[in-house]
């Protein structure tokens, strides 16, 4: 476990054990809710949820990640501690999910700093240990960059999908790939926030306490506006096409494609009755064997695993993508044509 | 292939099995690796799990395989169905196969067999005789196609070594028994990757994927001096030698590549990805379950064995990885292509009855241009 100082707490405070830290300070939750001079904090925790439901970085009074009085550095933690309290009383998945990115790309721009501090070497040396406790990811400096184990890159680069983050765009030697500060942290944005999330998750729900019913109704209300429903123009997306295209002019479409083609009907419902006829005029066609692999994918024969169709970018390296404007940028098959309403 | 040309397979390469128990070895953590075979006409059986070589040996002599197969990967219980088996790690393996390469030597070596008449004509996508399209191509790979497959092995060793920091001697190179190089890397930091990490190792080494910005190249106003130098590590510093190509000229390329603009410079990215890209089959690197051709075995597309190439440089996989008999035997050979095997030249043969070695005719019986008379 890292020892935090004071600063330290109040710019990763996910990373303090809250019970603790409220009994370490002599408060209890009730005080929060009643007590007109720590009611500030109540309000500053509400708005620290409600920011991150609209994208957007709560604006802590931190200045450079420190603070001239020692009760401001509190505040900061206590209205993190009870956005917690007020999302788990929400119950709301969503409204976690937003903050716990919130506060992820918050924590960002203060491990970032922290690394790229040259005068105090204790900083940096706190923003490497973090990375490094909280997701195992081992980086040194060298020269103006730090340099991560590829394989360890590979584990959450795969997690981004801009081009920029693929090995072969970023610069690799000896077994190792260069980031700048800024990129180091980036690179385990996705993870920061799932371990705020999962942190949150994990919390015991504590039942209603008095003076918060009024802002767990208001972030109830307003997590309502991000129910989203999606309708779906039924056309198949280029790659299916192409794919149906060759088997219909009796060429062959190696292994990857064909399994490609299956899983994507599958998932849209079609019964292997019905994709089997596809595969007729395959140059080595076999209905046992096809109906035995089509089953295979169903999951009604084996493992009972049920096989999904592979990402745009698995497609991609196999060479079955045929990307057109209108799959706009989708990650699978699947998505194409379904339009957010 | 009809019952008589099975049997003559199974017989040779039985007989192979038997006089080369040497040659046939069992992997390491031989207990963690899942094994399969295939037998002529048939599915594949596989989930298997094996000791020792004796107990390889066993089943070699016990079902004469047209194929075996040993897991890259490592598992807790081999034998177990697939999603019981528990992967622990698997080795990177590489397949870089001549086809794949699109030599222009290929249309002078390859035939078109049509799997409804069995005629056989030159390269077409659909029959001369029945206008079926139901094509096999069948392809009896030239010098030149393993000079071109040796060179992408070369390019892959140098990205694994320079960039991925894999020990030379962690990098064991094959010939596949047909057209092409089998690459293993041992005890490297991949180990672990699942299959959606290692298909960002195949676009790097494929050199695919690549966007202008990380070769210095912007959509406004492009700084001249952040386009790449040659003593850059990594695909940078290859680049610049295969673009610039020398110190003199690289002012020169520059200036025409910002004239050239961004899109022309993607499309360049685009096209030296055949160039500088080691060819290797994306597939077979991102898959982390598969059961690979085994060392020492024999490969039924040709009847070949998968060899170790001890020197990459000087190996000659037609006299180098063919073992089976000098025994003559009479076909009727449809083999319009000349071959060399064992330093001895065949062929071609327009529809002919002819006596050839055992090894020659399980090399044509393989590739379907020939029966036994």
């Amino acid at each position: 476990m890292i020892t935090l100082g004071k600063d330290e707490i109040a710019k990763y405070p996910f990373l303090a054990d809250a019970g603790q830290y409220l009994k370490d300070k002599g408060f209890t939750l009730q005080q929060f809710g009643i007590d007109p001079d720590l009611k500030i904090s109540l309000e500053k925790a509400f708005n620290r949820v409600q920011v991150s439901a609209d994208g957007k970085i709560y604006k802590s009074d931190l200045i450079d990640g420190e603070a001239s009085k020692d009760y401001v550095l509190e505040r900061e933690v206590f209205s993190f501690l009870l956005a917690i309290v007020l999302l788990k009383l929400t119950g709301m998945t969503t409204l976690i999910k937003r903050f716990a990115l919130a506060e992820a790309r918050r924590a960002e721009k203060y491990l970032e700093k922290d690394l790229a501090n040259i005068t105090d070497e204790s900083k940096k040396e706190l923003a490497i240990r973090i990375i490094d406790d909280l997701f195992s990811i081992q980086i040194k400096k060298q020269d103006d960059y730090f340099i991560i184990p590829i394989s360890n890159y590979l584990k959450h680069s795969i997690n981004f999908h801009e081009r920029e983050w693929k090995l072969i765009n970023r610069r690799v030697g000896k077994g190792f790939v260069f980031l700048t500060p800024h990129e180091t942290v980036r690179l385990i944005r996705k993870e920061l926030s799932n371990y705020i999330s999962s942190k949150i998750i994990n919390a015991k729900t504590p039942s209603m306490i008095l003076g918060f019913e009024e802002p767990v109704h208001q972030l109830i209300s307003l997590s309502k506006k991000f129910v989203t429903y999606t309708v779906t123009t039924g056309e198949y997306p280029p790659c299916i096409k192409h794919a149906i295209e060759i088997l219909e002019k009796g060429e062959n479409l190696p292994h990857s494609g064909r399994f490609m083609l299956a899983t994507f009907l599958l998932s849209r419902n079609q019964s292997i009755e019905q994709i089997a006829p596809l595969f007729k005029n395959a140059p080595d066609y076999n209905e046992k064997v096809t109906l035995y692999q089509l089953n295979h994918l169903a999951g009604t024969l084996g493992s009972g695993t049920q096989y999904s169709c592979p990402s745009c970018e698995k497609l991609k390296t196999q060479n079955l993508c045929f990307a057109i404007p209108e799959c706009d940028n989708i990650l699978n098959p699947l998505q194409f044509g379904k339009k957010r309403k | 292939m009809q019952e008589k040309e099975i049997k003559f397979l199974e017989e040779s390469f039985k007989k192979y099995y038997f006089d080369h128990f040497d040659l046939i070895h069992v992997p390491e953590r031989t207990s963690e690796r899942e094994f399969g075979f295939q037998k002529f006409n048939s599915g594949m059986t596989r989930h298997i799990s094996l000791k020792n070589d004796k107990e390889l040996h066993l089943l070699l002599m016990q079902n004469t395989p047209s194929d075996v197969y040993c897991s890259n990967a490592y598992y807790s219980f081999p034998n177990l169905a697939m999603n019981e088996k528990d992967w622990k790690e698997a080795d990177l393996i590489f397949d870089i196969d001549a086809k794949d390469l699109h030599l222009d030597c290929r249309q002078n070596h390859s035939v078109s067999k049509c799997n409804d008449c069995n005629q056989v004509s030159s390269l077409k996508d659909h029959c001369s005789k029945c206008n079926s399209t139901k094509i096999e191509t069948k392809s009896l790979p030239c010098k030149n196609c393993m000079d071109g497959s040796k060179k992408e092995v070369i390019k892959l060793s140098n990205i694994l070594i320079d960039d991925l920091d894999v020990e030379k001697n962690n990098i064991h190179v094959y010939f596949s028994g047909n057209e092409g190089f089998h690459v293993y890397v041992y005890n490297s930091q991949f180990q672990e990757l699942g299959s959606r990490e290692r298909s960002e190792l195949v676009d790097y080494i494929l050199f695919r994927g690549a966007i202008p910005e990380t070769f210095g190249m912007k959509k406004l106003k492009p700084n001249r001096s952040s386009f790449p130098d040659f003593e850059e590590k990594g695909w940078r510093g290859r680049f610049s030698k295969e673009v610039f190509a020398s110190k003199s000229k690289r002012s020169k390329i520059i200036s025409e590549l910002i004239s050239n603009g961004y899109s022309n410079f993607q499309k360049k990215l685009e096209d030296l990805s055949s160039i500088i890209g080691s060819q290797i089959d994306p597939n077979v690197t991102m898959d982390i379950h598969r059961i690979f051709r085994l060392p020492g075995s024999l490969n039924s597309k040709s009847g070949l064995s998968k060899v170790f190439c001890k020197d990459l440089p000087k190996f000659d996989p037609y006299s180098e990885s063919s073992f089976l008999t000098e025994n003559t035997i009479e076909i009727t050979a449809n083999c319009p292509i000349e071959f060399k095997l064992k330093n001895k030249k065949f062929g071609p043969y327009d529809n002919e009855n002819t006596a050839v070695p055992t090894y020659a005719a399980v090399y044509m019986i393989c590739k379907n241009l020939a029966i036994i008379s």
